[in-house]
């Protein structure tokens, strides 16, 4: 097997002396859709951000496409093509849709800035519409489209999502996770997905791991978790 | 209405006896008694028949109220502008900026404009130029700044001492304190690197008041409280002062001298160097810099994880908004032909701050307004002496209840599919305000 995209090992975080990460080790191949699922508070976003250098982790090394991300600034990690739709989305609320993409495609300087707007408006019909409107006017859904969308505008290698289906209609999540499917399948992208919605998750997943308490509880394949009755007992029947 | 009210009037009665009976309470103690200084005692002296006054006032201006505009089941009619009236004035707004350059082009030559409406055409245009600079700081990059005099303080010492040390001329220290003060706006940058919000707003405060104080106590090199005299008046472009005689600008342009010629040239300095800032700002907007000013502003994580450098971003900003403190500091400077310490207290800072607040941040046009109208409405109401800064709160307080935002909320985005459109600030409300 070749070397894995993204490898993190052993990697700690600490929150003041908090430990949020305790000791994780994962791995991202190249072509995978992987996922992250796990309780609230069990250090899932945390574990999104440290990938991203912030916080940066104490202990450990992270390694994107062989090379040590472990101390690099978040701004330079980014201009490595991966891109980020953070928790929450966090889009400029003040600012409009096509300014948000704007920004998405500051980090390859615009160079293909057209052609780029022209497939993330084929990929989602509805900020084309809305284009001129400003960001904090979309609706929820909207918002997490265009989150991913202004990730997308960077043309990254790796896509990270921190739960794109928080607080959205079960048909928009849905939507959204056939999107994150379609350009898995067609495009290659590689997908770093961090989820509670575990079923979904997983079924869309090809692999999956599982955190309590800032460690990597169970791994394995994405389906092979969803049939483990710990996580359903956990994730799947508990929390309906 | 379907149901007929009963009549409102005992109710109005009521509330406006209580309301009276509050202000009585009030009023008793502030306004009905007064200490007088008999001989070397004090002494109560009564005034009831103020007291009556105002209990009169509040009486009857309650009842007016509860009879009319807080008439139970009244409908209420929407204060706010529509929808259709604000695209329209926004269409107005359109024209109604290159018609104000013209205005203020064409003013020196207008019927009826003597020096004292020159020099607070000077004055308006100054703050103008500082309402724009300090934009970029707290409009665009949203880094609250309670310091920015600091910066104007800095441009105007950097030309009064270079000149009075070194002989250096106007026109070359100008570049010279837009650099230093941008220097400075570097040096404050660092440190509050990390500070946002109310945070930043403390130091930047007291940045502030550590540059006026060091000008105070640093005698022996800035005068300290005794300021800088004599600062030398700028040429005109160094071929000719203003002054009579053959050498003068008067006769070397075959006109009869005047005192206001170089009045007028001020004007027109001043005019200039606002133009250059809000040029500078508006084209800043559009290039990637400042749409990351404008991203930092709205969300500093989503901004590193776009790949913006925040370092970067934030000093910039801190430095060109500087930069046009220290262009205005070193022109004020000159205009008065003497500095101290005095004309860089935190009221100045408050002041610029006030204007870029109630001009609706972001935006050129509502920040030239808004100091058009606090500048000019100081003036104005300078007959009232102690109860302007009353009534200017007032206004201020009206504004921010009637638009929150500012005067001009509306925001026209940097970048467009077709066509330009701007997004009514009224139109968009997401609680972000």
């Amino acid at each position: 097997m070749t070397a894995p995209l993204l490898q993190l090992a052993g990697v700690t975080a600490y929150y003041g002396s908090i430990a949020a990460l305790k000791g994780v080790d994962l791995e991202v191949g190249a072509g995978e859709i992987v996922t992250l699922i796990g309780a609230n508070g069990a250090g899932k976003s945390t574990l999104m951000m440290t990938i991203f250098g912030s916080p940066q982790a104490r202990d450990g090394s992270i390694t994107y496409d062989g090379q040590d991300i472990t101390r690099v600034p978040t701004h330079e990690i980014a201009r490595l093509k991966i891109a980020q739709s953070p928790e929450g989305r966090r889009i400029f609320p003040r600012m409009s849709v096509l300014e948000n993409l704007k920004m998405g495609a500051a980090i390859n300087g615009f160079a293909h800035f057209d052609e780029d707007l022209g497939r993330v408006f084929g990929i989602f019909p509805r900020l084309k519409e809305r284009a001129q409107q400003r960001g904090g006017t979309l609706s929820g859904g909207e918002q997490q489209m265009l989150a991913i969308a202004r990730a997308l505008m960077s043309r990254p290698r790796l896509l990270m999502l921190d739960e794109p289906s928080l607080g959205l209609a079960p048909l928009v999540a849905k939507q959204i996770f056939s999107v994150v499917k379609e350009l898995n399948e067609r495009d290659g992208l590689t997908v770093f997905l961090v989820e509670q919605n575990a079923y979904h998750a997983l079924k869309l997943a090809h692999r999956g791991y599982v955190m309590v308490n800032g460690r990597i509880t169970l791994s394995g394949g994405g389906r092979e978790l969803l049939e483990k009755p710990e996580v359903r007992a956990a994730y799947l029947e508990g929390g309906r | 209405m379907t149901a007929p009210l009963a009549s409102p009037l005992p109710h109005a009665l009521k509330d406006a006896a209580i309301t009276a009976l509050i202000a009585f309470g009030l009023a008793a103690p502030m306004m009905g008694l007064v200490t007088v200084q008999v001989g070397g005692d004090l002494a109560l002296e009564q005034h009831w028949d103020r007291v009556a006054w105002a209990v009169g006032i509040v009486f009857v201006g309650r009842l007016i109220l509860n009879l009319t505009l807080w008439r139970p089941g009244r409908v209420r009619t929407k204060l706010a502008v529509s929808p259709k009236l604000e695209a329209r004035l926004m269409k107005l707004a359109r024209w109604l900026a290159p018609a104000a350059v013209v205005i203020a082009i064409a003013l020196p030559f207008l019927p009826g404009i003597e020096r004292y409406q020159i020099d607070l055409g000077i004055l308006v245009l100054t703050y103008v130029m500082l309402g724009w600079g300090l934009n970029i700081v707290v409009g665009l990059a949203g880094l609250l700044d309670l310091g920015y005099v600091a910066f104007y303080a800095v441009g105007a010492y950097s030309y009064a001492l270079l000149a009075q040390y070194f002989g250096l001329s106007f026109w070359l220290c100008l570049p010279l304190a837009g650099l230093l003060a941008a220097f400075w706006g570097v040096l404050l940058g660092f440190p509050v690197l990390r500070l946002r919000g109310d945070y930043l707003a403390i130091v930047t405060l007291a940045f502030g008041e550590i540059i006026r104080i060091v000008l105070l106590n640093w005698y022996w090199f800035t005068g300290g409280p005794n300021g800088i005299t004599n600062v030398p008046r700028p040429s005109f472009f160094g071929i000719a002062d203003f002054v009579s005689g053959k050498d003068g600008f008067a006769a070397m342009f075959g006109l009869k001298f005047s005192g206001l010629h170089r009045i007028i040239f001020l004007y027109y300095l001043i005019l200039a160097l606002a133009l250059i800032t809000n040029y500078v700002v508006i084209r800043l907007r559009r290039l990637p810099i400042g749409r990351a000013w404008e991203a930092l502003r709205e969300d500093e994580i989503a901004c590193r994880s776009l790949g913006v450098n925040t370092v970067n971003t934030k000093l910039t900003a801190f430095a060109l908004g500087a930069m046009f403190a220290g262009f205005a500091g070193s022109f004020f400077a000159t205009r008065q032909g003497f500095i101290s310490p005095e004309s860089f207290t935190f009221i100045e800072s408050a002041l610029i701050l006030a204007i870029v607040v109630l001009g609706g941040m972001g935006s050129q046009f509502g920040v030239a307004i808004a100091a058009l109208v606090m500048i000019g409405g100081f003036e104005l109401f300078r007959e009232f002496k102690d109860y302007r800064m009353i009534v200017f709160g007032l206004v201020m307080v009206l504004i921010m209840v009637w638009r929150p935002r500012g005067l001009v909320s509306s925001r026209t985005p940097s970048v467009f599919l077709k066509e330009k459109k701007a997004i009514s600030g009224a139109l968009v409300q997401e609680g972000h305000g």
